[in-house]
């Protein structure tokens, strides 16, 4: 080991390392500073209405096994064409079969984002990229997501998937894009032009009606009128998270 | 006498510049995990749908605990008011930087937009305990750079104590802060537990400290000195009680999931049957992270400075062990499937109701790696730069 004396300070050096001591600290605190400022920055939801609360009925006991109508077609939809292994693909909607081993009942349903009242997704975003639409809608801004995955540790639903590989051909009306989550919108684009999600199309045009879509907030809605009159389930209901789809013949 | 053994502690030039030539490279290999990462996407890891935190996490949580934990060395000397602690204070303090900058280097870069962590510091939810940990981490870096100065300026030590004080809150609060990211998930069935908080309070004085005499005793065996008895018996000690109370809170943890009739699946699952999970669990935590580096440092004359081997042995064993927990923890727990429907067998085309598989790419390593690397890069740094290494008041 070679050995030099070290009592003396140097001046230049310690001149250095302090124009770098706060630099470093400069980076480091800043955003923590900023932040703070642009808090409030973004109003959520505008300019949707709150009288409204779109939600989904889905009947199990009219989903056929083996048909993935509502699938296809929001994978069409949506252009999730992902060439990836099924566990790395995005599905914002997926087949689900139970089977009750004590009464050997199997049944069949959809899940997807349940849009939730109280979101866990919401909750745990760091920079608020995951937001509930005034009309309960739960999206991701595109802009915002920093790929965190965060949000997929707190989704009780395992209903969002992330981005893992470039896309291409994608919708413009629905953008995408790698490293960043995402999950069923309900169709957004479509129904604020007044449409509804395309797997509800597809259901019925298969002939199973197997989802009923409205506005739950709507006494006179279909929907609203069957959650009135028929028992049904919210998945995960200990959670309390009120989800906007509802389930029935579970 | 003072001066020599001063400047024997340096690093011979030589040496400095081939570890952090060695360093530099590690630091390397991450970039270029990230870039490659970054290039393709996650498709090129071993991270899907289901388990979305894979290997980079693991090595990121590790650092951002053990960062927490290495400056109970400075704090029970500053607060504590023990002289062969206060000692190590300075670095102690270097540790801390160093392996925050660590882990949250292997954090951001494993985002899946990295470039967009601006947004991270412009954007912020108040309901995220993320969102509180981006302050938390910046709060330390801040706090702790405050505490060096005061330790290495002698002007400002009359602020000594009071910085020790603020960097020994902070650092419970930021503990706290990352052991709440998983205690409030109640999606998964491993998570959503208030003892997650307190037990990474505990593992992270385990982890901290094990880290902390592997760098020392590395340091001192180079350089031929050896550390004062008295100073290794407290060291030796102090790290076998946080050992011993790590193993004890991993115990209750596991002992009230177990209680609770909805959480058995899943402790059978890691402690019984659950393959590789078991074995790391077993074996590599509960056995060569804790019980034999236990025997290691309790055994009669463990103590005794000769012993420098045996205890850097030990404490390379809990930093072992600390691996092979939370790999277990972060891991396990997200290959175990969601239970949307409980009592009824599920399947679907997403891997419901199905454990699912993980195995890490070689890029998740890398980028691992490159994060220890760059703690690593900032240790032999700031110990050449500011002379860091340990003057006890004997020599």
């Amino acid at each position: 080991m070679s050995q030099q004396p070290s009592d003396q300070p140097d001046p230049t050096r310690r001149g250095a390392l302090g124009v770098a001591a706060a630099a470093v600290a400069g980076v480091a605190i800043a955003p923590g500073i900023h932040l703070i400022e642009v808090a409030q920055a973004r109003p959520a939801g505008e300019p949707a209405s709150k009288s409204v609360r779109w939600g989904m009925l889905i009947d199990a006991s009219r989903c056929e096994s083996g048909c993935d109508a509502c699938v296809s077609a929001c994978n069409r939809e949506n252009a999730l064409n992902s060439a990836v292994e099924p566990r790395q693909k995005p599905q914002w909607i997926r087949k689900i079969t139970l089977h009750e081993v004590k009464t050997d009942r199997k049944v069949n349903l959809p899940m997807m984002c349940q849009h939730c009242a109280e979101p866990p997704c919401v909750d745990v975003c760091p920079t608020g990229a995951s937001f509930k639409r005034a009309d309960g809608l739960v999206l991701v801004d595109r802009h915002l997501c920093i790929g965190c995955r965060y949000c997929m540790m707190a989704c009780p639903y395992k209903a969002r998937s992330f981005v893992h590989e470039p896309l291409t051909a994608q919708n413009p009306a629905v953008p995408r894009g790698k490293g960043c989550v995402e999950s069923c919108t309900m169709c957004v684009h479509r129904i604020d032009q007044g449409g509804t999600p395309a797997c509800v199309e597809a259901c019925a045009r298969e002939g199973h009606a197997a989802i009923l879509f409205g506005d739950l907030n709507d006494p006179n809605s279909a929907i609203a009128r069957k959650v009135h009159d028929v028992a049904t389930t919210q998945v995960r209901a200990d959670l309390r998270l009120d989800p906007g789809v509802r389930y029935q013949g579970l | 006498m003072f001066a020599r053994l001063q400047s024997s502690a340096r690093f011979e030039s030589r040496a400095f510049w081939t570890l952090l030539a060695f360093g530099g490279l590690l630091v390397l290999t991450g970039l270029l995990a990230a870039h490659h990462m970054e290039e393709h996407g996650h498709v090129v890891t071993g991270m899907n749908n289901q388990v979305v935190w894979g290997l980079p996490h693991v090595f990121a949580i590790f650092m951002i605990v053990a960062a927490s934990g290495v400056l109970n060395v400075a704090s029970v000397g500053s607060v504590f008011g023990q002289k062969a602690y206060k000692a190590r204070g300075p670095l102690s303090a270097l540790m801390s930087i160093a392996l925050l900058a660590g882990g949250l280097m292997v954090l951001l870069l494993d985002l899946g937009r990295p470039e967009r962590v601006i947004v991270a510091a412009t954007h912020y939810n108040p309901s995220s305990v993320f969102a509180w940990n981006v302050v938390l981490y910046s709060g330390l870096f801040g706090i702790v750079g405050v505490y060096l100065w005061t330790m290495l300026e002698r002007r400002m030590a009359p602020w000594s104590a009071p910085a020790g004080v603020a960097a020994f809150v902070w650092r419970f609060v930021l503990t706290t802060g990352t052991g709440s990211i998983f205690g409030f998930l109640v999606a998964r069935q491993a998570y959503q537990s208030a003892i997650l908080a307190p037990m990474f309070i505990v593992l992270s004085l385990a982890w901290g400290l094990a880290l902390f005499l592997v760098v020392q005793l590395t340091v001192y065996l180079w350089n031929g000195r050896e550390v004062p008895h008295e100073t290794q018996r407290r060291m030796v000690r102090l790290l076998a009680v946080f050992v011993a109370s790590s193993l004890y809170f991993v115990a209750v943890y596991h002992g009230t999931n177990l209680y609770w009739a909805k959480q058995s699946a899943f402790e059978r699952f890691i402690l019984v049957d659950g393959g590789d999970f078991t074995t790391l669990f077993w074996g590599g935590y509960v056995l060569f992270g804790s019980v034999v580096p236990l025997v290691l440092l309790l055994r009669p004359g463990a103590d005794n400075a000769t012993c420098s081997r045996s205890m850097l042995l030990a404490s390379a064993l809990v930093v072992f062990g600390a691996f092979a927990l939370l790999y277990v923890f972060i891991i396990g727990a997200q290959v175990w499937p969601l239970d949307l429907f409980p009592g009824h067998v599920v399947s679907s085309s997403f891997m419901d109701g199905q454990i699912d598989r993980y195995v890490p790419s070689i890029w998740e390593a890398m980028l691992g790696v490159g994060g220890l690397g760059a703690a690593f890069v900032l240790m032999v740094l700031g110990i050449r730069v500011f002379n860091l290494l340990p003057h006890d008041p004997a020599e």
